[in-house]
């Protein structure tokens, strides 16, 4: 325990104050409506439940890292639940994997409404590099409409925490 | 026994003629059978080299010599060499003898050529299909076959995945995912318990399926490295180097001795992050969040060093056919001063876990996977090292970290904590290495690299990952594209490891087992 408490005051705050963003890792626009219903509805704050549907795990690792004491996106008002019934936001990676497109439908219904779904990383929009394949649905908009989009091979924390806050009508910068 | 002896023996003991015979690279030899002999000749090697399957799979080479091929690989580490075992299929119903009744490592690879190349395993024990669900996927369709063609309808087939069921006074089932509570990728687990401990658990996989294998085919070496980083994201640079490994042998091109450090510097580099990331999961999975966010502090303090050194955090873009890109010239202080705090930052974890008593009794004695079942299953990489089976390509099968005095990890107990125990050992190891190959570099990562000529041809390409070893099998065609890449990747037989190590513990302990191997959903699935 003590070995604990001095490691914590030996560290101090390691939470990075995020300042300029730098603009390659900005995200795509998103509509005003979308900001104005979150901002509206979920007062600034906002529970996503992430869902992989085949993603090569790299995009999982970036938003693991986003939580992470460095960049701390909880400190923002942003947290990632265990549920789809507490959630706000789907947050979907991977090129949808025809077994998971039942999964991916059934976790989008079972959240309350009002809700959203955001797509992370270069596969989740279209495929990407695996649109091709016999096994991947292609557009994920065949199965839930998606209301915004990270861009990236994997998008950096930054870009993921800047999206969000964003949307959330909290720019940093 | 050596591989000439076992040849030998082969056609003097148990009077099988092979085909043919030849060495396809200095330390690939081919051996080709008639199918009658298939299974006879895969058991003689396997109780001769002592190994189990490395790799089996099918090609299908209709067009060309209107024939299938089933090739089975194994690792003799006696001389750091692999014996490819062939037999040729006729195109029209073809089958073989299964392999799995004997070698139990050998029965998903049989699986995984019945679902995607609809060849027939006679007296198989299991049937069933791998990745393709029958809850989405008709009869009758083989993506691996040339002539493959998508159906035109998907879905409800009113077909079910069979799960293995256990009955009985009080026994319960609880299925878990596909879709877990975390931000993990999906897969399906189905327990059978009866009161706490469980007794049976059947894990589902192939959620994250997309057709890998088959997307590499018709795409040009370079394109197809830069896809093999896609593979498994965590491990994108054990996956290009395998690859490549395999390209370079086809093309007969010799990676300079300091592009060879380098490669090796940075395999390391992804093993550390991973394994810091892996104790830090141990930690959160009994509750323990401090260590695990100081294990999280270094993992990202690692990417942030590999987006230094090659400018990407994942180590992508940067490995190239015949050896890698340059370091920018600052890159020895940065390894330096990175290495130091990732090292003493993990001593620090290390002693918060180890001097927590609470931590240590849920560790202990949980998730046994035995010497026995590790051995018989094929189970590779850390996981089997926790078990006592010593293998690791790195100590096996290369020069280069022989001559940096590479010692493997290896623990007798295989319990959650001799796989922590074998992380942290690797940890220190890894960190050693690096020390030592950047010492070994010194000039010469200037040396300019040459990809060589495109060539035909076929090569095992390796590299021992974090998870353990990856292996590709690639065939170029006469157009220089990729005719054929078969990937295994550690996961693929360790994850039945897992579904043996938690039957005995219960629900709870579950997390803390699973993270223990921490095996890859994309790298099985493909």
């Amino acid at each position: 325990m003590m070995r604990i408490l001095w490691n914590s005051f030996k560290k101090g705050v390691l939470s990075r104050k995020i300042g300029k963003i730098p603009a390659s890792l900005r995200y795509e626009k998103t509509g005003e409506e979308l900001r104005s219903l979150i901002i509206k509805k979920f007062g600034r704050s906002l529970h996503i439940r992430e869902v992989d549907t085949g993603s090569c795990g790299a995009c999982e690792s970036e938003i693991i890292s986003a939580t992470n004491p460095i960049y701390d996106i909880q400190r923002f008002g942003v947290d990632f639940v265990a549920s789809p019934r507490h959630a706000d936001a789907l947050l979907v990676t991977g090129p949808v994997s025809r077994n998971m497109a039942l999964a991916l439908k059934r976790t989008y219904e079972a959240m309350p409404e009002p809700k959203f779904v955001i797509t992370c990383g270069d596969c989740a929009l279209n495929g990407g590099a695996f649109k091709d394949s016999y096994y991947s649905i292609g557009e994920i908009s065949k199965i839930v409409p998606v209301a915004a989009h990270i861009p990236g091979c994997p998008p950096h924390p930054l870009a993921i925490l800047d999206s969000l806050l964003r949307l959330m009508g909290n720019p940093v910068t | 026994m050596k591989i000439e002896d076992i040849l030998k023996e082969l056609s003097t003991r148990e009077g099988i003629t092979p085909v043919s015979m030849d060495w396809n690279a200095p330390e690939e030899v081919h051996l080709e059978v008639r199918p009658e002999d298939f299974k006879k000749t895969c058991l003689f090697a396997h109780q001769k080299t002592g190994a189990p399957v490395s790799a089996l799979f099918a090609e299908d080479a209709v067009a060309a010599q209107n024939r299938f091929f089933i090739r089975c690989v194994f690792a003799s580490r006696l001389e750091s060499k692999w014996l490819i075992v062939s037999a040729g299929l006729p195109c029209d119903a073809p089958e073989f003898d299964s392999l799995a009744n004997d070698i139990f490592s050998a029965a998903l690879f049989e699986r995984e050529i019945g679902e995607m190349f609809g060849i027939k395993r006679r007296e198989a024990f299991d049937s069933r299909r791998l990745r393709l669900h029958p809850e989405v996927w008709p009869e009758g369709f083989y993506p691996l076959r040339k002539d493959f063609k998508p159906p035109e309808k998907y879905g409800d087939t009113g077909k079910n995945y069979a799960f293995r069921r256990v009955e009985g006074d009080g026994v319960f089932e609880v299925p878990v995912g596909p879709v877990h509570a975390g931000i993990i990728a999906p897969g399906h687990f189905r327990f059978s318990a009866a009161g706490e401990p469980v007794v049976n658990l059947e894990i589902q996989l192939g959620f994250t399926h997309k057709g890998v294998e088959k997307l590499f085919e018709g795409k040009t070496a370079e394109a197809a490295l830069a896809f093999s980083e896609l593979v498994d994201g965590e491990a994108a640079f054990a996956h290009s180097l395998a690859f490549a490994d395999a390209v370079e042998k086809i093309r007969g091109i010799k990676v300079p001795e300091a592009h060879q450090c380098a490669r090796a510097i940075l395999l390391e580099i992804e093993r550390l992050y991973n394994h810091a990331a892996d104790v830090g999961g141990m930690a959160t999975d009994v509750g323990f969040s401090f260590p695990a966010a100081c294990a999280s502090v270094i993992k990202e303090n690692l990417l942030a060093l590999n987006e230094k050194l090659t400018g990407s955090r994942y180590l992508k873009n940067f490995n190239r056919i015949g050896g890698v890109l340059k370091f920018p010239p600052s890159v020895w202080e940065t390894i330096d001063s990175g290495l130091e705090a990732a090292e003493k930052d993990f001593l620090a974890l290390k002693e918060m876990l180890y001097g927590s008593v609470s931590f240590m009794d849920r560790v202990e004695e949980t998730g046994i996977l035995p010497h026995k079942t590790a051995v018989e299953l094929g189970v590779s990489g850390p996981a089997a090292r926790a078990s006592g089976v010593a293998a690791d390509l790195r100590a096996d099968f290369s020069p280069l970290y022989k001559s940096a005095g590479f010692k493997p990890a290896k623990q007798e107990k295989g319990d959650v904590l001799a796989r922590l125990n074998v992380r942290v050992s690797e940890f220190k190891e890894s960190v050693r290495l690096i020390k030592k190959l950047t010492g070994m570099i010194k000039t010469g990562s200037d040396v300019k690299i040459s990809a060589g000529e495109p060539r035909s041809g076929c090569a095992l390409g390796y590299a021992e990952g974090w998870r353990g070893p990856v292996l590709y099998w690639v065939r170029i065609g006469q157009n220089a594209l990729v005719e054929r890449c078969k990937i295994t990747d550690p996961s693929f037989n360790n994850w039945e490891g897992l579904a043996q190590a938690v039957p005995g513990n219960i629900i709870p302990d579950f997390p803390l087992c699973n993270k223990s191997f921490n095996l890859s959903y994309p790298g099985n699935d493909l």
